[in-house]
C-alpha cells in the first residue's frame, strides 16, 4: 500500500491515468465505426447480429447489393459528381480570393475579408435554410436538386480554401515575388510564375479537403436536394438508418469512408511535400487547421 | 518604374483577383441572409397560406415574426429552445470531461507516439457524422452488441432508441467530441512548458500546478473550443432524429426543418432561423475574432 502511495505521489512517474483515458477515448471513437464496417460483410440481413462473412451486400446480392441497387448507385454517383465539381469550382475561386485578400488594402478589402470569414462561423442549419429559401423564392431559375446543391457546396467551401491558402502565403513571404517585380515582371506575371508554383501543394491540399468536406456534407445537401434523383450518400444514410435497411447501407457508408480517407491521405502527403525540412509534422499542421 | 505607379498597378490586380469570390459570397450568402428576413417579415398568401417574401424593408410586417417570438418565450417552442440549450450544455460538459484529458495528454507528448495519436484523434473528424451515428444505431438495437453486454451483466435488454434523452446526449457527445479535442489540443500545446516546470520547482504539486497554471492559461482555448463545438450542435437535428425520432427529444433544428419542409410554414421557419442566429450571434462573433486573431499571429 505504501509503495502504491509513493508511486502515486512520484512527480516523475508516467501519466498512466491520462494515457488510459486517451486510449479508451480512441477505442470508443473508432471501434463503433469498425463494427459498422464489419457488418457490411455480414452474410445475413441483420446489421446488429453477426451471421458470417460474405460479400453479399457489396456485390453478391443481385438486387440489393451496393453494386446492383439502383438507388445506392445513384447516391454514390451524385456524391462523387457533386464533390468533384465543387472542388473544381471552389478551389480556383478560393485561391484567387486568398491572393487578392492578402495583398489588397483598404476598407473594401477589410469588408471582403469579414465576408469571407462569416460563413465559417455560421451554423450549417442557418446556411442551409437561407440557401433553400433563396432558391425557392428568388433564384427560381436554378432548380432545387443538383444545381442548387452544387452552388451551396461551393459557397461553404470557398472560405476553407482561403484559410488554407492564406496560411501558406504568409509562410512563403513576399521576397521572391518582389525580386521578380524588381527584375521587371508585372504583378500578374509574378503571381503566375512565382507565387502559384510555390502554392502548388497548398492548392492540391485545398482540392482534397474541399472534396472531403463536400462528400461529407449532410445539412446543406439535405436542404437543397429535390427528390430521390439528387440524393447523396449522407442523405441516403439519414433516410434509411431507422427503416429496415440491409447491410448494403453499411457498405455504402464504408465506400464513402474510403473515398474521404483517400482524399485526406493525399492532402496530408501534399502538406508533407510542402513542408519538407520544416519543423514538426504534416499531421500536426493538419490538426491545427481547426476547420 | 517608380514605386508609386507600381502600387497603382497592384491595387487593380488584387481587387480583380478577389472579385469573383466576393461576388459569389454576396450572391449566395449575403442575399440569402436578406432573403430569410424577406420571408420572415413577409406576407402570407391569403388563399394558399404560403409565404410570399417582401424585399422592400419599408413594407415589412412584423406580426407573424412577433407571434413566433412570443411562442419562443411561452408555449411549446419555449420548451424546445430550453431543451436544446440544456442538451447542448450537458453534451458540452461531457465533451470537456472526455476531451480535456485527451487533448492535455497528447499535447504533452513528443516523438513518434504524438504523431500516431494525433492521426487517431483526426480520424473521427473525417469519418462521416452520419456513418458514426449509423454505427451507434446498429450497436444500440435491441439485439445489438450494447444490449448483449447489458444482458450479460444482468440488466436485461434496453430499448435505447425509443426517445431517450440519455441516448441523444451520449450521441451528441460522441458526435462532437472530435470538434472539441483539436482546438483544445492546439491551445494546450501552445502553453510554455517552462512555466509548468517553474511551478513544480517552486514547490507546487501536480494538482496545484494544473489548477493554478495550466487551467488559467488554457481558458481562452477552452472558450474557443466550446464555441466551435456548440455552434453546430445547437443547430443539430439529425442526431436526435436518428437516435430517438421522438418529439420528446426535439431540438430547435427539428422545429426549423419541420416548418420549412413538412409543415410548409416557411415564414415561421425563417423567423425561427433568425431567432436562432440572434441567440448565437455572440458566439459567432467570438469565433470570428479568434480566427482573425490566429491569422494575425501567423503573420
Amino acid at each position: 500500500m505504501r509503495k502504491l502511495v509513493a508511486w502515486w505521489e512520484d512527480p516523475w512517474r508516467r501519466p498512466v491515468v491520462l494515457a488510459t483515458i486517451t486510449w479508451l477515448y480512441i477505442v470508443w471513437s473508432i471501434v463503433p465505426v469498425l463494427i459498422a464496417i464489419q457488418f457490411s460483410f455480414n452474410s445475413g440481413r441483420s446489421r446488429s447480429t453477426w451471421q458470417g462473412f460474405s460479400f453479399r451486400w457489396w456485390w453478391g446480392d443481385p438486387n440489393s447489393s451496393l453494386l446492383h441497387d439502383e438507388s445506392l448507385r445513384t447516391a454514390m454517383v451524385n456524391s462523387l459528381a457533386l464533390a468533384g465539381l465543387t472542388m473544381l469550382i471552389a478551389t480556383p475561386l478560393g485561391v484567387a480570393l486568398a491572393l487578392g485578400l492578402a495583398r489588397w488594402r483598404g476598407p473594401a478589402a477589410r469588408g471582403s475579408n469579414l465576408l469571407m470569414l462569416v460563413p465559417l462561423s455560421t451554423p450549417e442549419i442557418v446556411m442551409g435554410a437561407m440557401l433553400f429559401l433563396v432558391f425557392d423564392n428568388l433564384y427560381t431559375a436554378i432548380p432545387l436538386g443538383r444545381p442548387a446543391m452544387l452552388l451551396g457546396h461551393v459557397t461553404f467551401s470557398v472560405s476553407y480554401v482561403v484559410v488554407i491558402v492564406r496560411g501558406r502565403l504568409l509562410t512563403i513571404g513576399r521576397d521572391l515575388e518582389e525580386a521578380a517585380r524588381d527584375l521587371g515582371a508585372t504583378p500578374l506575371q509574378a503571381v503566375r510564375t512565382i507565387v502559384l508554383p510555390l502554392l502548388g501543394p497548398a492548392v492540391f491540399a485545398s482540392l482534397m479537403i474541399v472534396f472531403a468536406t463536400s462528400i461529407d456534407d449532410f445539412v446543406i445537401s439535405a436542404f437543397l436536394s429535390a427528390d430521390a434523383s439528387s440524393e447523396t450518400v449522407p442523405i441516403k444514410i439519414y433516410a434509411n438508418v431507422r427503416g429496415s435497411p440491409t447491410p448494403a447501407l453499411n457498405a455504402l457508408a464504408t465506400a464513402m469512408l474510403i473515398g474521404t480517407a483517400l482524399a485526406i491521405g493525399l492532402a496530408i502527403v501534399a502538406l508533407k511535400v510542402f513542408r519538407r525540412g520544416a519543423r514538426g509534422s504534416a499531421v500536426e499542421d493538419f490538426a491545427r487547421l481547426d476547420i | 518604374m517608380d514605386a508609386r505607379t507600381r502600387e497603382g498597378r497592384q491595387s487593380r490586380l488584387w481587387p480583380a483577383l478577389a472579385a469573383p469570390g466576393v461576388l459569389w459570397l454576396i450572391a449566395l450568402f449575403v442575399v440569402p441572409f436578406y432573403g430569410i428576413m424577406a420571408v420572415a417579415f413577409g406576407r402570407l398568401d391569403p388563399i394558399f397560406g404560403n409565404a410570399i417574401p417582401v424585399w422592400n424593408p419599408l413594407e415589412w410586417d412584423f406580426t407573424s415574426f412577433g407571434d413566433v417570438l412570443e411562442r419562443v418565450f411561452t408555449a411549446e417552442l419555449g420548451r424546445v429552445f430550453l431543451r436544446t440549450f440544456l442538451y447542448v450544455a450537458a453534451a458540452l460538459a461531457i465533451c470537456f470531461l472526455i476531451g480535456y484529458p485527451v487533448a492535455y495528454y497528447v499535447a504533452r507528448l513528443s516523438g513518434r507516439r504524438r504523431g500516431l495519436l494525433l492521426a487517431l484523434l483526426l480520424a473521427p473528424f473525417w469519418i462521416n457524422y452520419l456513418m458514426r451515428m449509423l454505427a451507434w444505431v446498429n450497436l444500440l438495437q435491441t439485439d445489438g452488441y450494447v444490449n448483449d453486454v447489458t444482458a450479460a451483466l444482468g440488466f436485461g435488454r434496453v430499448s435505447w432508441l425509443d426517445g431517450r434523452s440519455v441516448t441523444v446526449l451520449l450521441g451528441l457527445a460522441y458526435g462532437y467530441v472530435p470538434f472539441l479535442v483539436l482546438p483544445l489540443f492546439a491551445a494546450l500545446d501552445r502553453i510554455d512548458r517552462r512555466l509548468l516546470e517553474a511551478s513544480r520547482d517552486l514547490g507546487m504539486g501536480p494538482a496545484a500546478t494544473f489548477l493554478r497554471v495550466t487551467l488559467p492559461l488554457s481558458r481562452q482555448g477552452m472558450l474557443a473550443a466550446a464555441v466551435i463545438t456548440a455552434l453546430p450542435m445547437t443547430g443539430d437535428f439529425y442526431t436526435t432524429d436518428l437516435l430517438s425520432g421522438s418529439p420528446r427529444t426535439n431540438m430547435i433544428g427539428n422545429q426549423i426543418e419541420f416548418y420549412l419542409f413538412e409543415g410548409s410554414e416557411k415564414a415561421s421557419g425563417a423567423a425561427l432561423v433568425l431567432i436562432l442566429s440572434a441567440a448565437l450571434l455572440i458566439a459567432m462573433a467570438y469565433y470570428l475574432r479568434s480566427i482573425d486573431r490566429s491569422a494575425r499571429e501567423l503573420r
